[in-house]
């Protein structure tokens, strides 16, 4: 294995790292579409941080695509709660609006900015190791991409270790959650807020596309596996981190896309538990149906 | 003004293209749309949207050219797939829908991806332009494309006019559809491959993302306008074409400007418009009526306290200082003192220099909401077995809304009561 490899494999490991383990929470929460919705309406936040800020330096692109985010999600939900869209349509009206945003932001300073819609949508892991960091000293520390995700995946994972509790209790039961005083809406906001961080840190080399993938893949797969929160963030983390490995070589071997090939080997991934899973895969439930004697209606 | 004049004339070929065609597009796609959101499916589409890539790449890739039809079939085939797959993963496992949604658009797209790079680094020269199904140019539409939308267009429409009140029927009441023998279960796949059929064109000139706004956003905000279905799907059928005329307008003023992100643009301010302004079922209009009611509770509890300050002495028009009334009832000083200037106007009381009396007329309107609070805490005692000192809190709230229709059966139910519960008078109607 070369380095430039030893790169791109890592750092789609490490967005499969943050984003398996926030995707666990999103899909417990029925928020799978959410999360596409904020990886596309981070879109006009990236591009007012980068006329505001005249670079592409990392810090206002995350601020300003992180600020998105969340305003994607209050959005949703103000046009749901408060002017009673149903849930669905306040999604899908919210994040293509703020994407037109974005297009059409990109195309009135077009020669300001220099970002365009295929890297936003599919990224290209492939430039990784072509943006490398060196020090004054002239030693270089391999790509920068690497470090900032580096950065991102450790505060992902502190959030969710420190505050397993209150992510696990809102996502569970917001009811018993909101009664012993942790507030539903916070922890929701701070979920979201993780989301935004972590599509805006990962879109450059990956693209909005394959967060979701990561997002909502691994997560799903692992759902199917295991019934214990805990286990699942572990297999979610772990499918992820294989998909960047597998799909690397595949798209070595096809001379594609890495990121488009990540996805399928995420679907992969996903069919093999979806028939074989031995408690709730096609197989097993089938056999179960033979082996148990039919029972009375029951839910 | 006259470039106006010079879009609205259509004397330019080119501009007749982009306009007819984004018109017909977000028209035919809002029909569509507005079944899509009503079966709480609304982000289907955008599946669909993104499942179309490996079709196109595929189909690309068997025939070696980029004829227009075959595309179109291979983007249909897979975009109908997408939606077989989420249906069978929701129904097999226990994923639950979005989860599946997210799930099938991104693997779908990541292979459209691969094929599609696939194709771009293997040389072929055919390829380029195969890369407009992922983001779309209304600009680059030409009489081809006009004839495939128009068709598609008429398709849909005939569809939706013809089978329109099975469709009606499977978006509101599934269970009810299959009781009269419907077949629900073909009337779903048709309404999805209709949606389909509207993704897999309209998406060449809005591109991926954008193709799910075509779809749900008039539909939500059309729904915002009316209750009838066929009101609502020309509502935004309507909006839909209005503003695909106008995306179309700002790129004949600003050549550099997309037409597809503009359309979706408009689109969701009138949408955004509509969830805000709409009559009766906006946002500001149900809290304007909050306000009202709010208002109109502040106005009779202020009546009601004079004149229970009025009964305990048997002398109503007796003056009253803004803190004796709020020694009665603790009322917030700012409302109170906003409502007793609506009621002086009303004519409802008086003010003198010791304070606020009731009038004749304000003596009425008092006599009527504290008699329905009595008759109210009489019938909660006698019917509902609630002990007397529990009856006021809820008394308190429905005395503002009772009808006086109300107000009569309760009085026969009754039986013409004088006393409540807590054995004060019951003020007789006047």
């Amino acid at each position: 294995m070369n380095l430039d490899a030893f790169w791109i494999i890592m750092t789609g490991s490490l967005v499969a790292i943050s984003s398996g383990l926030l995707g666990c929470f999103l899909i417990l929460r029925r928020m799978a579409m959410v999360g596409d919705a904020i990886s596309h309406a981070v879109l006009p936040g990236i591009v007012l941080a980068f006329l505001f800020s005249g670079t592409r330096e990392v810090w206002s692109m995350l601020f300003g695509a992180a600020a998105l985010g969340v305003v994607c999600t209050f959005l949703i939900e103000f046009f749901h709660k408060k002017a009673r869209v149903p849930a669905d349509a306040s999604i899908g009206v919210t994040f293509t609006w703020l994407f037109a945003l974005g297009i059409i932001l990109i195309t009135v300073y077009a020669g300001q900015v220099d970002l365009d819609q295929d890297c936003v949508l599919y990224g290209e892991i492939a430039y990784v190791p072509l943006d490398t960091w060196i020090t004054e000293s002239g030693l270089s520390l391999g790509p920068r991409t690497v470090w900032m995700m580096a950065g991102v995946t450790l505060v992902i994972l502190a959030f969710i270790t420190l505050f397993y509790r209150q992510l696990y209790l809102t996502s569970f039961d917001p009811a018993f959650a909101a009664a012993i005083g942790i507030s539903t809406s916070l922890w929701y906001y701070l979920l979201m807020g993780a989301v935004s961080l972590t599509t805006v840190a990962s879109f450059e080399s990956v693209g909005a596309i394959l967060v979701v993938a990561l997002m909502v893949g691994p997560a799903a797969t692992a759902y199917l596996l295991t019934d214990q929160l805990k286990v699942m963030l572990i297999l979610s983390a772990v499918f992820g981190v294989v998909a960047s490995f597998a799909g690397y070589y595949l798209a070595l071997w096809l001379d594609g896309s890495v990121a488009g090939a990540i996805s399928v080997i995420i679907g992969l991934e996903f069919l093999l538990a979806f028939v074989f899973s031995p408690t709730h895969g096609l197989v097993s439930r089938r056999r179960h149906l033979v082996v148990t004697t039919p029972q009375p209606a029951s839910a | 003004m006259n470039t106006l004049w010079e879009f609205l004339s259509m004397s330019d070929a080119n501009v007749r293209y982009v306009t007819l065609g984004s018109i017909l597009l977000a028209a035919s796609s809002a029909v569509v749309g507005c079944f899509t959101v009503l079966r709480k499916r609304a982000l289907v589409g955008d599946a669909v949207a993104h499942a179309v890539l490996p079709g196109v790449c595929l189909a690309f890739m068997l025939t070696g050219e980029k004829n227009q039809l075959i595309l179109l079939l291979g983007s249909f085939l897979t975009g109908w797939l997408s939606l077989v797959v989420i249906d069978f993963i929701t129904a097999k496992s226990r994923i639950k829908e979005d989860t599946a949604i997210g799930l099938v658009l991104s693997v779908f797209f990541g292979v459209g991806i691969l094929f599609l790079t696939s194709i771009q680094h293997s040389g072929n020269e055919n390829q380029s332009g195969l890369d407009k199904f992922l983001f779309g140019s209304a600009a680059a539409l030409v009489g081809q494309d006009l004839v495939t939308f128009g068709i598609v267009a008429v398709l849909l429409l005939l569809s939706v006019v013809l089978l329109y009140k099975e469709f009606k029927l499977i978006s509101f009441d599934v269970a009810y559809a299959r009781t009269i023998g419907l077949p629900v279960r073909g009337l779903e796949l048709l309404l999805t491959t209709l949606t389909v059929l509207a993704v897999v064109v309209g998406i060449q000139s809005v591109g991926v993302v954008l193709m799910s706004a075509m779809l749900i956003t008039p539909a939500a905000a059309a729904r915002f306008w009316t209750d009838r279905l066929g009101v609502m799907v020309v509502i935004a059928a309507a909006m839909s074409a209005f503003c695909g005329a106008a995306g179309a307008f700002v790129s004949y003023t600003a050549p550099a400007m997309p037409t597809g992100p503009w359309i979706v643009m408009l689109l969701s301010l009138l949408a955004i418009f509509s969830f805000v302004l709409a009559p009766k079922t906006g946002l500001a209009a149900r809290l304007l009526l909050q306000r009202k009611v709010r208002r109109q509770m502040m106005r009779e509890n202020i009546l009601k306290t004079l004149f229970l300050l009025g009964e305990a002495q048997d002398n109503y028009s007796h003056s009253y200082s803004n803190k004796q009334i709020r020694d009665r009832r603790e009322l917030p000083l700012l409302r109170m003192k906003e409502g007793l200037l609506v009621l002086r106007r009303q004519g409802l009381v008086t003010k003198s220099s010791q304070g606020w009396a009731l009038t004749d007329a304000g003596k009425k309107e008092a006599q009527r909401v504290v008699r329905l609070h009595r008759l109210w805490e009489l019938y909660l005692t006698q019917y509902l077995q609630v002990a007397s000192d529990h009856v006021h809190e809820d008394a308190e709230s429905i005395e503002h809304v009772l009808t006086p229709e109300l107000e009569r059966r309760l009085e026969e139910l009754l039986d013409y009561p004088t006393q409540d519960p807590h054995q004060t008078i019951i003020p007789q109607q006047p």
